[in-house]
């Protein structure tokens, strides 16, 4: 590995990886909690609709939808994105998808005297979830979102497919360049772990701050357990 | 939106290749999952120390890699110590390793959740080890984690596209051929993408009747 490989393609890829991840995670949340609450919804429409998108994307490989947004929605709509947006788009629909998926468990999870109770005060729906619903329902979503936020790290890495340049980009080029196969795979798949072990530690300190407010504490461990308990596991059919 | 049937047609025995690519990928790639995951799960429970933090930190690492990236470490890196495998195959490994670290932890937590009079019933009958594991422990921890195991599965189908980026003719790389052969891009990469809601969600349904079923 020369300086000048480091310099112009690792350390850019790795910046490029940070930025996928944080987009596609925000604009996953975005649609997790969007999606999440309205299928809750008293109307039969809005329920039919979400889970229709829920299934699908969540029924739909991650990278085929990426091929999708790539090659179809050009042709087919005349819709030319960014390769970065147009990954942070197929990132975002589908990990929103599977986050959406939690939102509605935490939901449901918050036990029913509560919403009864904060129908008996006469607050206003939105009053009920602002104010009683979410706080209790978020720190049960941090665990399993941190798992999710690990896939979708590691789902970033399909963009270099795509020709956008981060870290698996630059592993790739950097091979043709040296053909120094294991090291710079190694080193490559080093970073990826320790990226997501700060993300790790940070959703931890996260779910420390959320949970004191219940007091309640955080699971020991470096890595989260998945499925080691029902709370931490993604609901059914969540399969990640 | 422009759809021409004929393009579609065009596609369809293609198509079907690819998915008994797919479904081979899938059905070796979780075979090989169950049992390394399996593995690791028992190497978890080891008496010493020597055997769970090696195990643990190398399950750690491959879980939170990407599998793009593990898949080119194999596909590269093999070949320069004179291990050669077709990309089927390497593909299958790869999917194999990665998943088995989840399956490690759907197994660990059907272990766990085997009731301890049940060890101690087959300490007081001087059961062997190995018989208490394959007669008593196992067969109930297994029973309970069979839809957790099949979610895996499901996600590994969803995953296996991936192997197209080193070659594997799966429907993926048929569907990015057809498009490199034909220009024709929005019915092949749109059948690719219903090929699977079709698959993956009444497999889903299934393991949700079944978790359902083993009163979860």
């Amino acid at each position: 590995m020369t300086t000048g490989l480091w310099q112009h393609w690792l350390l850019p890829g790795i910046w490029v990886t940070i930025q996928l991840t944080v987009y596609s995670a925000a604009f996953a949340a975005v649609v997790a909690f969007g999606v999440g609450i309205a299928r809750t919804s008293p109307l039969w429409i809005v329920r039919f609709v979400t889970g229709v998108y829920v299934e699908v994307f969540r029924g739909t490989s991650a990278l085929v939808l990426m091929f999708w947004l790539f090659f179809v929605m050009p042709l087919a709509f005349g819709l030319q994105l960014v390769p970065m947006w147009a990954a942070v788009l197929a990132l975002g629909l589908s990990y929103g998808a599977y986050g959406s998926e939690i939102v509605r468990g935490a939901l449901a999870a918050v036990a029913p005297a509560q919403r009864e109770a904060a129908v008996a005060l006469s607050f206003t729906p939105a009053q009920r979830m602002r104010r009683v619903i979410l706080p209790q329902a978020v720190p049960e979503m941090i665990p399993p979102f941190n798992n999710l936020l690990i896939e979708l790290l590691k789902g970033t890495a399909l963009v270099s497919v795509m020709s956008v340049a981060d870290i698996a980009f630059a592993a790739q080029l950097s091979r043709l360049a040296t053909g120094a196969s294991l090291e710079i795979y190694a080193i490559i798949l080093a970073i990826y772990f320790v990226l997501a072990f700060v993300l790790t530690r940070l959703m931890r300190l996260l779910e420390r701050k959320a949970k004191a407010g219940l007091g309640q504490a955080p699971e020991k461990g470096v890595f989260p357990r998945r499925g080691a308990r029902p709370g931490t596991a993604l609901p059914a059919g969540g399969e990640r | 939106m422009s759809w021409d049937w004929e393009a579609a047609r065009a596609f369809w025995p293609e198509l079907l290749h690819g998915l008994g690519v797919t479904l081979e990928a899938t059905a070796l790639g979780a075979l090989l999952a169950f049992a390394v995951g399996l593995v690791w799960a028992l190497a978890y429970r080891s008496p010493t120390r020597w055997v769970r933090w090696p195990v643990t930190a190398v399950v750690e690492f491959i879980r939170n890699t990407p599998l793009l990236v593990q898949l080119f470490f194999f596909f590269y890196v093999l070949p320069t110590w004179d291990i050669k495998f077709s990309a089927l195959t390497t593909g299958v490994i790869t999917l194999g390793l990665h998943y088995s670290t989840y399956t490690a932890e759907v197994y660990r937590a059907g272990i766990d959740g085997v009731p301890v009079g049940q060890w101690e019933a087959a300490t007081a009958l001087s059961l062997s080890r190995a018989r208490t594991w394959t007669a008593v422990i196992l067969p109930q921890a297994i029973r309970r984690v069979v839809p957790a195991l099949g979610n895996y599965v499901i996600a590994m189908l969803k995953d296996t596209p991936i192997l197209a980026i080193i070659g594997v003719l799966d429907m993926l790389q048929n569907a990015r051929l057809e498009g490199a052969r034909t220009f024709q891009y929005v019915e092949p990469f749109t059948m690719v993408g219903i090929a699977f809601i079709v698959i993956a969600y009444p497999a889903s349904l299934l393991m949700r009747a079944l978790e359902r079923r083993l009163g979860h």
